[in-house]
C-alpha cells in the first residue's frame, strides 16, 4: 500500500486578518497532517477560511502562530514541489493553453531546452484530452477546458503536493463529474501518487476523492474536526456512492460532526449537505 | 401578404442599423452649419465679418494650392540646381557643385507634419518615464506613497506655466553649434510630455495595482522570478488601464502642443494660428477656423487609433 509517512503537518495554526476597528480571527488552533500519498479533503461552509488555510499550507502566506512542516522541515514560502489549482482557473488571458502550461515547466526548471519545456506542456494538455486545443487562449476555451487547462499546468511540473481550492466549484455537474474522474485518475497514478489537500464545499466531492475528509467547523474562528476515514474501494462513482452503506456511514459522520458544532453556531449557515435529489442516480430522473 | 411584411421588416432595419448612424450626425451637422452661417455673418471684429462655413472651405483650398504651388516651386528649385550642377560637372568633372537646400516657407501641411512630429515626441517621451514611474507606484505602497504628491500637485499645471522654465533650460542645456533639431522643437516636446505624463502614470498605477489577486497567487505558486512575473503576468495584465492611460495622455498633449507651439514659436498649427492673429489680414479669421477644425480631426483621428490599439491588447477577464 501507500507509504504512511507524514509529509504535511501543521499544528495550532491560527490566523486573523485586520478589519475595520480590529482584527478578525479567522482560524484558530488548526492541526492537520497528511501522509504521504495520501488525499485529505477539508470540508467546509463558504467563507469558514477553508482558502485561508489551504494557502498557508501551501506556503502562499505564514500562519500568524503555530507550525506548517513538510517533509519535516518547516514551511518557507511555496515549495518547488508543490502545484496549485484555484477555483477560477487563474490561467493566464494573453497566452494559450500552452504557453500557461509550458510556463509552469519553465518556472519549475528554467534549465530545461525550449522545445523540451514545450513537449512536456504538450504532454500535460494530452494527459486531459487538450491536446488539439493546446494553442486557444482561455477566452476561447470552455469553464471545463480552462480548469483542465490549470490541472495539466499543475501536474506538468510533476508536484509531490497538490492543493486544490475548490476545482470544480465553477463547473456545470456533467462536467465536473467528468473532471473529478480525471482527477482521481491523475492523483492516484501508481508509479508516483500524489500528495494532495483538496478544499470543497461538496460533500459527495469529498467522499468521491478522498482518503480522509477533515471537517471545518463553521467560525470565525473556524477550527478543524477529527479526520473522518472514507474507507471505500477504488475507483469511486458518484451513483454508486449514492446507494452505498459505506458512503452513507460517512455522510452521516460528516453531518454529526457539523451539527455538533452547529449547536455553538447556530446562525452560521453548514455545509451543502446533500440534498435527496442530488443522491438519486441520474437516469432516475429520467423517469420522473 | 406575408412577403410583403418581411420586405418592410428588412427595410425598417435596414433603415434602423444603416441609415440612422448616417443619416442623424449627417442632419446635425447640417443644421450646425446654417446656424453658423447665419450667425457669423452678424458679428463684426476687428479682422472682419466672422467667416462662414463656405469661407473656411475656401480658405481651405487657399491652403492646400499654396502647399501644391510651393512643392512645385520647391521641385523647380532642385531641377534648376541639378541642371546647373551637369552643366558644372560635365566642364571640369572634380568641380565642387553646390547642393543648397530649398528655403520657401513651411506649408500648411509642413506645418501639421511638425505638429505632429513634435506631440509624438513629447508624448514618446512621456510614456518612457510614465509606464516605468506607473509599474512602480503600482507594485509597491512604498513608492507610490512618495510619488503620488507630485502627481497630484503638477497634474493641474498649465503647460503656459512650465513653457518659461522648459525655454530657459533647454537654452541652458542645448548649446551646439549645428543644432542638429531646432529649440523651439525640443521645448515645445518637452512641455508636451510634462503635461501628458500624468494620465499614464496614474492609470499605469491604479492597472498594476488592481491586477487580479488569483493572478498574483498563480505567479507565487509558479515562483516566477520577479522579471518574468513583470513581462508574463504584471504588464499584460495592466496594459488595457495603461493604455487607457497612454490615450488619454496622447489627447492632453495634442491639446497642449497647440498653445505650446504659439509661445515657443514651434514651427506647427500653434504657429500658425498665432501668426495668422497677428496677421491680421482678411483671411486670417478663415485660416484660423481652418485650423480649429484640422487640429479637431487629427485629435479625432489620434483618439480613434489609440482606441484601436487598446482594444487589440484587451483580453478580457476570461482566465
Amino acid at each position: 500500500m501507500r507509504d504512511t509517512g507524514v509529509l504535511i503537518d501543521a499544528s495550532g495554526v491560527s490566523k486573523s486578518f485586520a478589519v475595520r476597528g480590529g482584527a478578525r480571527e479567522v482560524l484558530r488552533h488548526v492541526s492537520l497532517s497528511v501522509r504521504r500519498g495520501e488525499f485529505v479533503s477539508i470540508l467546509g461552509a463558504m467563507g469558514s477560511g477553508k482558502s485561508t488555510l489551504l494557502g498557508m499550507l501551501a506556503g502562499l502566506w505564514p500562519p500568524d502562530s503555530g507550525t506548517i512542516s513538510v517533509g519535516g522541515e518547516p514551511l518557507r514560502g511555496v515549495r518547488s514541489d508543490a502545484a496549485f489549482v484555484f477555483q477560477n482557473y487563474s490561467l493566464l488571458p494573453w497566452f494559450s493553453a500552452l504557453e500557461n502550461v509550458r510556463l509552469a515547466v519553465q518556472a519549475a526548471d528554467p534549465s530545461r531546452s525550449r522545445a523540451e519545456q514545450r513537449a512536456i506542456a504538450l504532454g500535460a494538455l494530452e494527459q486531459v484530452g487538450l491536446g488539439n486545443a493546446v494553442n486557444r487562449r482561455p477566452g476561447q476555451l470552455s469553464g471545463g477546458m480552462r480548469q483542465r487547462v490549470a490541472i495539466a499546468r499543475a501536474f506538468a511540473t510533476n508536484p509531490e503536493v497538490l492543493f486544490l481550492d475548490e476545482p470544480f466549484g465553477a463547473l456545470d455537474a456533467l462536467t465536473r463529474e467528468t473532471l473529478q474522474q480525471e482527477l482521481a485518475r491523475l492523483c492516484a497514478r501508481k508509479e508516483r501518487p500524489v500528495t494532495t489537500v483538496m478544499i470543497t464545499n461538496s460533500m459527495e466531492e469529498a467522499i468521491l476523492l478522498s482518503d480522509r475528509i477533515v471537517p471545518m467547523t463553521p467560525g470565525p474562528p473556524s477550527t478543524l474536526g477529527a479526520p473522518i476515514t472514507v474507507d471505500l474501494p477504488r475507483p469511486r462513482s458518484i451513483p454508486q456512492l449514492a446507494h452505498d452503506e459505506g458512503a452513507t456511514d460517512v455522510r452521516a459522520h460528516v453531518v454529526a460532526t457539523l451539527t455538533a458544532s452547529l449547536g455553538r453556531h447556530r446562525h452560521r449557515a453548514v455545509v451543502s449537505s446533500p440534498a435527496a435529489h442530488e443522491l438519486q442516480p441520474a437516469h432516475a430522473e429520467e423517469g420522473t | 401578404m406575408r412577403n410583403n411584411s418581411i420586405v418592410l421588416r428588412r427595410l425598417d432595419v435596414w433603415a434602423r442599423d444603416t441609415w440612422r448612424p448616417i443619416a442623424v450626425p449627417a442632419v446635425a451637422m447640417l443644421a450646425f452649419m446654417l446656424l453658423w452661417s447665419h450667425a457669423a455673418a452678424s458679428v463684426e471684429t476687428t479682422l472682419g465679418r466672422i467667416p462662414g462655413p463656405v469661407a473656411v472651405w475656401q480658405q481651405a483650398g487657399a491652403l492646400w494650392a499654396d502647399h501644391v504651388a510651393e512643392r512645385a516651386r520647391a521641385a523647380a528649385f532642385y531641377e534648376r540646381q541639378a541642371q546647373r550642377n551637369a552643366v558644372l560637372l560635365a566642364r571640369d568633372p572634380s568641380a565642387a557643385v553646390p547642393a543648397v537646400d530649398y528655403t520657401g516657407k513651411p506649408t500648411y501641411v509642413d506645418q501639421i507634419v511638425t505638429s505632429l512630429k513634435t506631440v509624438f515626441t513629447g508624448f514618446l517621451l512621456a510614456s518612457l518615464v510614465a509606464i516605468p514611474v506607473g509599474v512602480l507606484c503600482g507594485m509597491s505602497t512604498l513608492v507610490n506613497a512618495a510619488i503620488n504628491p507630485f502627481v497630484q500637485i503638477f497634474r493641474p499645471v498649465s503647460p503656459l506655466a512650465w513653457l518659461p522654465i522648459v525655454t530657459l533650460v533647454v537654452s541652458a542645456v542645448y548649446v551646439s553649434p549645428d543644432p542638429m533639431v531646432q529649440k523651439s522643437f525640443i521645448t515645445s516636446a518637452i512641455t508636451v510630455a510634462l503635461c501628458s505624463l500624468w494620465p499614464t502614470v496614474i492609470n499605469t498605477a491604479h492597472g498594476v495595482a488592481s491586477i487580479d489577486k488569483d493572478l498574483l497567487n498563480v505567479a507565487r505558486v509558479l515562483r516566477l522570478t520577479w522579471t518574468t512575473r513583470l513581462v508574463k503576468v504584471i504588464i499584460p495584465a495592466s496594459l488595457p488601464l495603461i493604455f487607457t492611460g497612454l490615450r488619454l495622455s496622447l489627447g492632453v498633449g495634442w491639446m497642449v502642443l497647440i498653445a505650446a507651439e504659439m509661445l515657443a514659436q514651434n514651427p506647427g498649427l500653434g504657429k500658425f494660428v498665432w501668426d495668422e492673429f497677428q496677421n491680421g489680414s482678411a483671411d486670417s479669421l478663415g485660416r484660423i477656423m481652418v485650423a480649429v477644425i484640422t487640429i479637431g480631426l487629427i485629435g479625432f483621428l489620434l483618439d480613434r487609433v489609440m482606441l484601436a490599439v487598446h482594444r487589440l491588447v484587451d483580453f478580457g477577464a476570461t482566465r
